[in-house]
This record gives C-alpha cells, sequence and structure tokens, in this order.
C-alpha cells in the first residue's frame, strides 16, 4: 500500500503491508522513534501524536487511512537546541523519571491547552458552557490517557500549568 | 493481525457495495476493531474504510438534533446544542475513554463497540459470542465487569458504552442505510437485541448495513444527569452508570426516563420503573421502590454481586439530583 503522510511538515510517501499502524509506520519505516511503543492498545498514551490537530493514540489506527493527513510528532515540537515552550516546562520541572512516556505526555499536553483553548469541557467541569479554567483537578483529567509508570504525574502537572500560564499571559 | 485488504469509500454507495460478503468490516476510529483485530478476537479480510464518507456534522432535525455516524465522541461532547440541552450526552461522553480516544472514537462505531468480557478478548478461551456455541467461561469465573439483568445461559458479558446509555434516556434513534440503499430509523431502545441463544448477534443491523445517523428528539426533561462509578476516577469502563432525563411538572415528576450502563448486554432500561416515577412527587421512599422494580429480576454471578446494591445506590441518588435540580 502506498501512502502519503505529511510529518512535521515534510511529505513522505510509505510503502506498507495495510496492517502498518501509525505508530509503527513512524518508529520501524520512517526512523521517527520519539513516539514510543508503551501497550498497543490505546491505554497508556505513549504513543500520543498529533493528527490535524487532534491528540490521538498513533497505536489504534492504520497509517493507510492517514492519506493526506498532517501528522506532528515529538520530533516536530522542537529539537534539543530549539525546545517547545512545553518541553522547556517538562525539563524545568522534572516531568519524569525514566522518560518513555514523555514524548507522549508532551504531545498530548500541547494539544490538550488547544482544547481547553477551544472551551472544550472535561468530566470534572461543574459547568458544562462556562469558561475553562485549568485547575489541577482539570489537569489530571484532561491527561487521563497518558499513564507514567514512573509516577511523575506531580511534576507533570506543574509543567503543565506552568506552560498553560506562561501561554496565558503571552 | 491477520493479513486483510483494504478499501477506502469515497461515499455511502461505495462503502456499502465494498462493504458485502462474510469477511468485510467497515472502520471509522478504528479504537475498538484494530484492539480487537490485534488480538485476533476479530479476523475481517477486508477493511472497508468509511472516513472519507459525508457522514459527519451535527444538524437540526426538526425540532431535534442529526448527529452524523462519523461525529467523533470529541466534537460531540463539546457540541455547543448538545452541552446546553442534551447535557447529558456530553457528561457520559466526557466520562468515557481518555481524550486521544474520544478524538478518534464515532458516533456509529461507539454504538457498535463490543463487550470487554475477559474471556470475549482472550482466544485461548472458550466464549460464545466470539465462538458460537464453545461456551461461556464467565460463568464461574471472573464476573467483576458482568451482567446482573438481562443475560441468558449463553452470555453474561456487558454492553460498555457511556454514550448508549445517555441516549437510551434520550429516546434516540438510529438511522441506517441498508445495502439496497433505503434508509430506515431504529429506536435506539430497539437497536440491541438480548443475547438469548445466539450472543454473536447484538443488534438488528444486518450484515454489510452502515449507520449514517443518530437523531435526538427534543429533550422531554431539562433535568439531566449521568452517574459512572467505576474502579478509577477516571479512563476506566463504568461498573454501574446510570443517565436521568426528568422534567418536573410543579412538584411533581412529569418525565422520567432512566437507562443503565454496566449492568446488562445492552444499555438497559425498564419502561415499568418509568411510568412508576412519572406523576409522583420525588421521596425517598418513591425512589426505594424504583430501585426494587429495576432490580426484581437482578442476579449476581459472584464477582458482580456488588452491583445489585451498587446499583440501587446510585439510581436513588441520581434521582434524588436530578429531582432537587442538580445541574448536570
Ligand atoms: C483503553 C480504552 C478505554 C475505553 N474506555 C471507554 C469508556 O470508558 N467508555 C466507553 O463508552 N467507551 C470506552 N472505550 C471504547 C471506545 O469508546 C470505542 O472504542 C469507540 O467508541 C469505538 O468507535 P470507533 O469509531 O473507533 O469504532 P471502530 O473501532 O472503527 O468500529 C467499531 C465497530 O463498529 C463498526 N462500525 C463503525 N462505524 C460504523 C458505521 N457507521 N456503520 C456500521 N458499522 C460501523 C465497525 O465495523 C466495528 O465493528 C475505550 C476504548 C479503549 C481502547
Ligand atoms: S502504545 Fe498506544 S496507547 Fe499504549
Ligand atoms: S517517566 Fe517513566 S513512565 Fe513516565
Amino acid at each position: 500500500m502506498r501512502t502519503e503522510l505529511t510529518i512535521n511538515g515534510a511529505t513522505h510517501a510509505l510503502e506498507a503491508d495495510a496492517r502498518t499502524t501509525l505508530l509503527d509506520a513512524l518508529r520501524d519505516h520512517l526512523g521517527l522513534t520519539g513516539s514510543k511503543k508503551g501497550c498497543d492498545h490505546g491505554q497508556c498514551g505513549a504513543c500520543t501524536v498529533i493528527v490535524n490537530g487532534r491528540r490521538i493514540n498513533a497505536c489504534l489506527t492504520l497509517a493507510c487511512m492517514h492519506d493526506g493527513d498532517e501528522i506532528v510528532t515529538i520530533e516536530g515540537l522542537g529539537t534539543a537546541e530549539a525546545p517547545s515552550e512545553m518541553q522547556r516546562a517538562f525539563v524545568a520541572h522534572d516531568g519524569y523519571q525514566c522518560g518513555y512516556c514523555t514524548p507522549g505526555q508532551i504531545c498530548s499536553a500541547t494539544a490538550m491547552l488547544d482544547e481547553v483553548a477551544q472551551g472544550w469541557p472535561s468530566h470534572v467541569s461543574d459547568d458544562l458552557t462556562g469558561e475553562m479554567d485549568l485547575s489541577d483537578a482539570e489537569i489530571s483529567e484532561r491527561m487521563s490517557g497518558n499513564l507514567c509508570r514512573c509516577a511523575a504525574y506531580p511534576n507533570i502537572v506543574d509543567a503543565i500549568r506552568a506552560t498553560a500560564r506562561k501561554e496565558a499571559a503571552e | 493481525m491477520k493479513r486483510f485488504d483494504y478499501a477506502r469509500a469515497a461515499d455511502v454507495a461505495e462503502a456499502l457495495r465494498e462493504g458485502q460478503g462474510d469477511g468485510a468490516a467497515f472502520i471509522a476510529g478504528g479504537t475498538n476493531l484494530l484492539d480487537l483485530m490485534k488480538l485476533r478476537v476479530l479476523t475481517p479480510d477486508r477493511l472497508v474504510d468509511i472516513n472519507r464518507l459525508a457522514l459527519g456534522g451535527i444538524e437540526r432535525d426538526g425540532d431535534g438534533l442529526r448527529i452524523g455516524a462519523l461525529v467523533t465522541n470529541s466534537d460531540l461532547a463539546a457540541d455547543e446544542t448538545v452541552r446546553r440541552d442534551y447535557p447529558v450526552l456530553s457528561r457520559a461522553l466526557l466520562a468515557g475513554a481518555s481524550g486521544q480516544l474520544r478524538n478518534k472514537a464515532t458516533t456509529g462505531g461507539n454504538l457498535l463497540q463490543r463487550t470487554r468480557c475477559y474471556y470475549f478478548y482472550d482466544i485461548a478461551m472458550p466464549c460464545n459470542k466470539r465462538d458460537p456455541g464453545s461456551g461461556c467461561q464467565a460463568r464461574g469465573g471472573v464476573t467483576r465487569l458482568h451482567a446482573i439483568l438481562g443475560g441468558s445461559d449463553k452470555c453474561i458479558a456487558t454492553h460498555p458504552s457511556d454514550m448508549a446509555v445517555a441516549m437510551l434516556a434520550l429516546k434516540a434513534e438510529v438511522e441506517v442505510e441498508g445495502t439496497d440503499g433505503a434508509r430506515r430509523r431504529v429506536p435506539l431502545d430497539d437497536f440491541y437485541v438480548p443475547p438469548g441463544d445466539t450472543p454473536q448477534v447484538e443488534t438488528v443491523l444486518g450484515a454489510g448495513e452502515l449507520i449514517t445517523a443518530v437523531i435526538l428528539p427534543l429533550p422531554a426533561g431539562d433535568r439531566q444527569i449521568y452517574a459512572k462509578v467505576r474502579d478509577r476516577a477516571s479512563y476506566a469502563f463504568a461498573l454501574v452508570s446510570c443517565a436521568a432525563v426528568i422534567g418536573m411538572d410543579g412538584d411533581r415528576i412529569g418525565h422520567a426516563a432512566l437507562a443503565f450502563g454496566g449492568i446488562a448486554p445492552r444499555p438497559w432500561r425498564n419502561a415499568e420503573v418509568d411510568g412508576l416515577l412519572t406523576g409522583q412527587a420525588p421521596s425517598d421512599d418513591l425512589f426505594r421502590r424504583a430501585a426494587d422494580l429495576l432490580l426484581a429480576d437482578a442476579k449476581g454471578h459472584g464477582g458482580n454481586d456488588f452491583k445489585i446494591p451498587l446499583a440501587r445506590r446510585v439510581l436513588i441518588d441520581t434521582l434524588r439530583k436530578a429531582t432537587r435540580g442538580d445541574a448536570a
């Protein structure tokens, strides 16, 4: 199967079996190993990437279903020399231990802040239609699709809160 | 995964054509189908990708709302009309899965998601739903997730959807397009069939038929609550859930529609319970009688015995909140 994917702004022609998940395409065919495989069943969030502006689990979707889509992975958010605000905040707040879940956490958190900016409510929002206030409870709920086996959760929440405040101040 | 052919349908007619034949399956968000294919619980030999079909969008439909089958769970939960007029649906969606999954999961796929029964998932085990006639290991096995109502000797698996429970309380209809191209509307209450001797058959949808939309009538009650009890605070399936759509008529209950998740092979409702509540003044005594009626035939299987008192408490608590007018 031939599929054209735009990944981090560059077009890639992928030639792969239809069974290839987007995650395996990224990691095994295109050498973008930043996205991680934890469970391969949509349960851990390590594989989170941003497709057409939305965070999804790359393990539960086929690469061939994304012909023409715009995909952003952790490699596209920033580099070691020029990290994104969220990446910088994870470093500053020590938002990890082993780091395995971190690319997924950062992609997820980056897209999650856009969801909040669009006024999407969450399970813990008191008011479905009101202003969204990003409390720590809101951050935890909205990030519940990203597990951290090292339980760096408090520092992950700190990093996300700091990034949200910084963006709000700008 | 077993090898399969992949076809991307451009429109409904092409999808219906490509979807014919035993081994074909439609793929929408893929979040349930691919999970099951990786485990070889499902082994279709052709996938028909329906994501390019024009089945998106949420529109007015008379007094009600027409939700395209491809509308994602995220978009539906965030829709302004849904948040304002059908808050029980937003709440149910937001209580399900994770942000990432809701961004992919679709309205049609959510209705048709399969049970999370451990034995259905484990292909080393017999399961009447996966492999008809092979037996059921859940009876006498681990039953924490299993049904207390509506099960059969052949199967006690539960339907896992939160969304469908809210839609049932909202009296939704499912729009289906048959292989002959004719569209029909099926009340959601008639969409799911009891397991009986054929637990592999879960809905009235025929082979190769496509869900095109879900239609919600104008809500008959403005007091709407979705309560979900689960093993974790987030990102877990319901042990027991309850959707309530209540309309007050002065200090009496003018309209009552309740639906339950986690307790039965389908999103569950009992019209007699709704009837018992309608026209009555709210009281704990009334709510206890409603719970007695709902659970009169309830049967535990050991590991799920707790669901009987739990469903009772969830029902009473939800009715207290709804009749008091607590926000969704
Ligand atoms: C880790 C995890 C946690 C979850 N937690 C929850 C939860 O708490 N609550 C909850 O409700 N759900 C939960 N889910 C399930 C999730 O909601 C479903 O996987 C999702 O809704 C399925 O939608 P989909 O579009 O991805 O379906 P797909 O996987 O694409 O399809 C599912 C089935 O529907 C069929 N189908 C899809 N669309 C159509 C159509 N238009 N016409 C005919 N047939 C169609 C497919 O052939 C397939 O058989 C969870 C899932 C995961 C992986
Ligand atoms: S690897 Fe995709 S969610 Fe775990
Ligand atoms: S840092 Fe180790 S899993 Fe999260």
